[in-house]
Parts: structure tokens; sequence; C-alpha cells
């Protein structure tokens, strides 16, 4: 427990450090509120608009909570299927990666079109940013395997599930966590760009509707309240995961130190 | 408790002893080093026309130099690979790889009980049977260890533990000790013994070591350089264990030495 502190001492002198250079630099160059609200302004701003930004902020969150389940989904079972089938690698891999240059604006209104204004497109564009790191670093994962074990595992007549299950996919583990530690950090920001390109009405539809709303209505300290807050949330989702890691893929952390 | 054990463990009955002996008869090998030998196609003829046999029980020693097909002899015993021509008659085999492929993500106990757990045993009864041997085999207070907090002989004897749960008649092991430092050699040599004593096997035993191949063998065959084929056989009729310093284990040396083309020395 007093490790545990220990270890966030370094980030808080860091934050103190940026906030009192942000605060100084308002103050002496004489920015604009609308322009760079000073620290205590964006403080002031999230203690005012609390209850408007946690309810955003509750909404976004289950997009990417929702979201993120759906892309490690995904991207894990698009692995395993082009790991199994060299076919469906040559196929289904470009395709992947070429998925990743399409702006989500531009298939936004189609998403909207075929499912309405609810939460389920936002869902999809979530996903379509997030699976693409799960999918890479597990793909490298499944087939970082030692070369030699198949031939131990078919010595000892292991089938090609039990081959998957006891070599293959514990192989892949810390890869594929690789890939969700990235997952959830891009996570965040691709719920505000499913917010703003698949948009909902009304005042409570996520932080970056509330984001966007904001910084076009001389709300700005509000709108940096909001992304305070997303960066933090960001940050959180990220090193959640060590945990998770923790019991996981133990015998990883303890070589390597896994996320710290 | 060996005798309870003995009914648990799957283990070659006394009638079927018999029919155990492995047979090659004239095997030829050649593979396709493409891979490793740039663009142009090299055949490689790893065995040419080889015969070896073993009676059940017997701990047969091959010995050659670097790259003479041993390995890919024990890889047609246990029918990781099939022979070009010849044929091979043998009873499940099982392969100890030369590097001991431990699962990292596994405990030491786990390692060993992968084979049970593969046959389809749940993984409590897996871990109930290969701990007894754990404690026989001189590894108990290891079972939680994980592979990377193992020496290299506890590696190996971990490994070794895992091929002989597999329950297959013929173990093939593969340089087992090649890795190991001369101490931990000559101790695991002598670990080999101890527990092929107490678990009878056929055991074909690669090695490059003359040396070892005298101490721990029944019976020594050695092989030619590329391709591979038997130039002489010695039968190594010592009581165990053998001093390297014997006479006739000296003898033998000398012998296996010069059908390598390499005797002479004194």
């Amino acid at each position: 427990m007093k490790r545990d502190l220990v270890r966030v001492v370094p980030v808080l002198a860091l934050v103190a450090l940026l906030l009192g250079a942000w605060e100084l630099y308002v103050d002496i160059a004489g920015v604009q509120g609308d322009l760079l609200p000073a620290p205590h302004a964006v403080a002031g701003a999230l203690w005012d608009s609390g209850a408007l930004v946690w309810r955003n902020f509750a909404i976004t969150a289950e997009e990417v909570v929702l979201g993120l389940a759906l892309a490690l989904a995904a991207g894990f079972l698009l692995a395993v299927a082009i790991h199994l089938s060299p076919l469906l690698r040559r196929a289904a891999y470009p395709l992947a990666v070429g998925s990743q240059a399409v702006p989500i604006p531009v298939i936004g209104v189609l998403l909207v079109f075929w499912w309405g204004f609810g939460i389920f497109p936002k869902l999809v564009v979530i996903a379509l940013i997030c699976f693409f790191p799960v999918l890479v670093s597990t793909v490298d994962g499944l087939a970082s395997v030692d070369p030699d074990q198949p031939k131990l595992l078919r010595t000892l007549d292991a089938s090609r599930w039990q081959a998957f299950r006891f070599a293959e996919l514990p192989a892949a583990l810390p890869a594929a966590l690789s890939g969700v530690r990235i997952a959830l950090a891009v996570g965040v920001i691709g719920a505000f760009i499913a917010e703003t390109t698949t948009p909902t009405s009304g005042a409570y539809s996520g932080l970056g509707r509330e984001i966007v709303v904001d910084a076009g209505g001389f709300q700005t300290p509000r709108a940096y309240a909001a992304t305070v807050v997303l960066f933090a949330f960001a940050i959180s989702c990220f090193y959640s995961l060590a945990l998770a890691e923790r019991r996981l893929a133990p015998w990883n952390v303890r070589r390597q130190g896994g996320t710290r | 408790m060996p005798t309870q054990l003995q009914s648990r463990v799957q283990r070659p009955s006394q009638e079927a002893k018999r029919a155990d002996a492995l047979i090659i008869a004239d095997v030829t090998r050649t593979y396709d080093a493409r891979a490793q030998k740039g663009p142009r196609a090299a055949k490689v003829q790893a065995l040419a026309g080889l015969c070896l046999h073993a009676s059940a029980g017997e701990l047969l020693a091959v010995v050659g130099p670097s790259g003479c097909g041993k390995s890919t002899l024990l890889e047609l015993i246990c029918g990781l690979q099939q022979p070009d021509a010849g044929s091979i008659s043998c009873p499940p085999a099982v392969l100890m790889p030369q590097r001991d492929l431990l699962l990292p993500w596994l405990s030491a106990l786990d390692n060993a009980a992968l084979a049970l757990r593969i046959a389809g045993r749940s993984r409590e009864e897996s871990r109930g049977l290969a701990g007894e041997l754990f404690a026989e085999l001189g590894l108990a207070g290891f079972e939680q260890a994980r592979p990377h907090e193992l020496s290299g002989g506890m590696r190996q004897r971990v490994a070794f533990l895992r091929t002989l749960l597999s329950g297959k008649p013929v173990l093939c092991l593969d340089e087992p000790f090649g890795a190991l430092d001369a101490i931990t050699r000559s101790e695991m040599q002598q670990w080999l013994i101890r527990t092929l004593a107490r678990e009878p096997r056929t055991v074909v035993l690669v090695t490059h070591d003359v040396e070892e191949a005298i101490l721990l063998g029944d019976r020594v065959a050695v092989l030619s350089p590329r391709p591979g084929r038997v130039v002489a056989e010695l039968e190594v009729e010592l009581g165990r264990p053998r001093a390297r310093t014997d006479p006739d284990v000296i003898h033998l040396r000398e012998r296996a030495l010069s059908a390598l083309g390499l005797g002479g020395g004194g």
C-alpha cells in the first residue's frame, strides 16, 4: 500500500508542475479565458457543472466499456481465425489493415442510417478503432510460440485444440494484453469520435458531444473540464488492465514487470 | 508408493514387453534443406541404409558426430517423420527434445503432468500422479516453481518426468544432458540410471559424447558422419555405476573413437 503511494508521487509531482506552468502562462501572457482557461477556472467549471459532466461521463463510460468489449471479442476471434487459416490470413488481413484508413465521418452517416441514433452505431465506431491493435498483437502473439513446441506436443499425442489450449493461447496472452492496453488507451478518443460522427440530440449525449457543443458555445472552461475527465478516464482504463494482467499472465508480469 | 503407482500410471506389462523390441531395417531419409541453404534446392541425405535394434528394457546409446542424422533418427522412431525407404517396427515412442521446452506458464508439477492432461485426466488427478514421482525422483519442494526458477539440471528432470508420464514404452532422449555443465551432467547421468532402475523403459539415447554413451548404454551404436549409418556396435557388459576411469570403460571409449576415425589418442 505504502509502495503504491510512493509510485504515484512522480506523476502527481509532474501534474502539479504542469498545472503551475499553465496557470502562470495564462496569467502572465494574459490569454483570454475563451481561448485557454486557467486551471482554476477549469476546476471551477467542473465544480459548477458537476452533475451535467457526471451524467455525460456515465454515458461515455458505458459506450467505452461496451465498445471495447465488442472490439476485444472481434479482434481476438479474428486473430484466432487468421492464425488457424492461412487462406483467411491472406484474404482478410489486408482488409483489416485498410479498415484503419477509413475516415469515420464517411461511414458515420451510414451507421446511423442502419441503426438509428442509439448507442449501437457508437459501439461499432469504437470497435472499428479499437479492434485493430488487439488483432495485430494477438496474431503476432499466437505465432510467437516456440517452433519446436508443436513437435513436443505431437509426441505427447496432443490434438490441434490441445496444442492451441496448452501452448499457443498462453504464449499469445502477453502480446494480446499489450494490444488490449493500446485499445484501452484509444477507446476514449474512439468514443469522442463516435459521439461526434453518429450524434444523439439532447443535453445528455456523452462527454464528447458536450465538449463540441461547449467549445462552440463559448463554454470553454466546461469543455476543458470535460476533457480532464476523459483524460483521467483513459488513464484509469489503461492501468486497470495492469491489475487484470497480474491475474491473467502472472509468469509474464514477474519476468518483465508488466504495466507500471 | 511405487506399487500403487504401478497400477495407476500406464506401464508396459511383462507380456507386452516381448513385442516391445525396436527394429529399424535399412532406413533411408533425405530431406530438402532449401530453407537453410539459400534458393538452390539442396537435398540432404540424413540417413542411408541404417539398421538398428533395441530389445525391450534396453538402453541403446547412439553416438555420432554433429549432424549425422541422430535427431532425424529419433523423430523417425517417434513417428514425427516417415522414412523414404526401409522399415521401422516400434511400439509407441515418445521424444524428449534437445531443449526442455517446458511451458513457462505452468508450474514444474503441471509441466511434468502435461501428458496426463493431454490424455484427458483432470488437473487434480494429473497433479496427484505426477506429484508421487516428483518426490521419488528428487524434485520434492519444487512442485510450484516456474521453469525459469529452476536450474538446468532440474529443468531436465522435469522434462524427463513429462516424457516418462506419457506412458509410452519407448523413450527417445535427444542429447538430454548436452546443455549442462560437467558436474551437473555427471549428476544427471547417475540420476537417469537410478530413475530407469525404478521405472524401466526401452530407451534410445542420442549423444555426441562417446564417454556418456558408454557410461549409460547397455549397447552403443556408433554412427558415421552424414549420411548416418551404423559403423560399430559395442556391447557394454559392465555393472553400474560405471566410473569413467575404469579400464574397461576407457577401452570401449577407444574402440568407439576409432570407429569414428578418431582413435589412437591414448
